[in-house]
């Protein structure tokens, strides 16, 4: 395993992140954080939980107040930039705000202001990274020890992993294929579908249901359309989308999807051995637990 | 003193001025292609969509826009932004205009969405993460839709959904000492 290096407070290409969960995560996600845990210990990726984390403010504050949707990531790239170590990021609104932040903090006006907001000197010497990236990365081997044969996989992105690009600097804003070639190393069959990056109505399932119902509904009969035995998020906000409101899509739109939604790392679990209960696979809405019998992979 | 109107938006009455200093965004280049609105996943349910907005910026229809349930709708997916062929961030756009309408004090025309966000940003004041159980009572109380999502506690009970007990983290103070610090921060240059 790569050592810290004390005299740059960078480390090699390596296997030690700070890790800042999410709130989600330890809540309503919870499983996504208990196997994204589980699978990096098994691949010797360890992950340091940053001390006294707090929210990124999410859309919340982007949308109502521009200073504190900054300072509030800059107080948790601050935190991270004191250990010295890359900050890994399991949800994929709290990697955009964080993104976005280090973009913005670019601009030296912005960063002297911000610094004042949190109190201490905002730097944008850090490195961040969705969970995503580091566990697909090739250099890691992955011992399968139950390999995902025979599971078409629909592989959704959603926005904020993707885009803006210049901002987020991952994979391909339109057609990534991270997720798709980290299926495939899991045994899985990844299938082509168009839908990967369309938006699943985000954070206004409250306000507006019948948005989310809309856009996720076409999200998932397509997947299931292309003949998906399931749908692979690396986003709470997507799953809680996807995998929750099913029977309320079957009541407006009249087809029962029952499609399982799953965390990539809940997929990688089951590949490295872990069983359904260890991964929380009992946690979902909408039940993997038939179908992954079918299959055969439980 | 730096130049804070980037980041703190001063009202304007010119709005393509507005625009420009507040997102650094030239909307005079938009030649109404249309993309932004073809790829938009909720102009359907906008009253005018993306181009729309982009147009009547160029034409300072002010109160067409600020008063949109467009500005309100957008989700900061981002889709726009990145396909726009004259390279707009119409998403920041659309962002500083939700900014504006909430700085001249209008009416959300999508005031449950607000009313959430509002309910969202409580929770992380109090308690330094979002504790959703939270935010769900108190979305509900305050968008007087009290009975929004109650048929789904028992599966989200029986999923082990719901943590009932907030996370607790010092961070939360420190949450509070930027809140206000943020403040008046934004007293001071406004």
């Amino acid at each position: 395993m790569a050592q810290v290096k004390p005299d740059t407070g960078k480390q090699e290409p390596g296997r030690i992140y700070s890790y800042y969960p999410g709130c989600s995560q330890l809540a309503t996600a919870e499983e996504y954080d208990v196997s994204a845990r589980l699978v990096s210990r098994k691949l010797g990726i360890e992950l340091r939980e940053l001390e006294n984390w707090i929210c990124c403010g999410a859309s919340a504050a982007h949308s109502t107040d521009h200073l504190l949707s900054l300072a509030l990531p800059a107080n948790t790239l601050k935190q991270a930039e004191e250990k010295g170590l890359p900050l890994a990021v399991p949800c994929a609104m709290c990697f955009s705000r964080l993104k976005f932040a280090l973009h913005e903090l670019e601009n030296k006006d912005t960063r002297e202001l911000v610094s004042r907001a949190i109190g201490k000197d905002v730097s944008t010497d850090v490195t961040v990274e969705p969970m995503l990236k580091i566990l697909a990365d090739d250099d890691i081997a992955i011992p399968l020890e139950k390999p995902l044969a025979g599971l078409k996989v629909a592989c959704y992105y959603g926005c904020l992993l993707v885009r803006p690009p210049e901002v987020v600097n991952f994979d391909d804003a339109e057609n990534p294929q991270t997720m798709e070639r980290l299926m495939q190393k899991l045994g899985a069959e990844p299938v082509e579908w168009g839908l990967k990056t369309s938006c699943c109505g985000a954070g206004v399932a409250f306000p507006r249901l019948d948005v989310v119902l809309k856009l996720s509904y076409r999200i998932l009969s397509l997947a299931k359309e292309r003949g998906a035995d399931c749908v692979a998020v690396a986003c709470p906000m997507c799953h809680a989308n996807l995998d929750m409101y099913q029977k309320d899509m079957k009541a407006k739109y009249g087809q029962k999807l029952d499609l399982p939604v799953l965390y990539f790392t809940q997929l990688m679990g089951l590949a490295l051995g872990f069983s359904p209960r260890e991964l929380l696979l009992n946690r979902h809405i909408t039940n993997p637990l038939p179908m992954l019998r079918r299959k055969g992979l439980i | 003193m730096p130049d804070l109107k980037t980041i703190i938006p001063e009202p304007d009455n010119n709005l393509l001025s507005f625009v420009r200093t507040h997102t650094g965004q030239n909307i005079s280049a938009c030649y109404q292609c249309g993309k932004c609105s073809a790829g938009c996943p909720t102009a359907y349910a906008m009253d005018i969509g993306p181009r729309q907005v982009m147009r009547a910026i160029q034409l300072g229809l002010r109160d067409e826009i600020l008063n949109s349930s467009a500005i309100w709708l957008c989700v900061s997916c981002q889709t726009c932004s990145v396909r726009c062929p004259r390279e707009i961030d119409i998403a920041q756009v659309m962002e500083s205009l939700r900014l504006l309408s909430q700085s001249e004090g209008r009416p959300p025309a999508q005031r449950e969405i607000l009313v959430f966000h509002r309910a969202f940003l409580q929770q992380v004041r109090v308690f330094g993460r979002l504790y959703e159980v939270g935010l769900g009572i108190m979305y509900n109380l305050r968008s007087m839709h009290f009975f929004n999502n109650i048929k789904r506690l028992p599966s989200l009970f029986a999923k082990k959904k719901l943590h009932l007990i907030p996370q607790r983290t010092k961070g939360a103070a420190e949450v509070r000492r930027i809140a206000s610090r943020v403040k008046e921060l934004e007293r001071e240059f406004k």
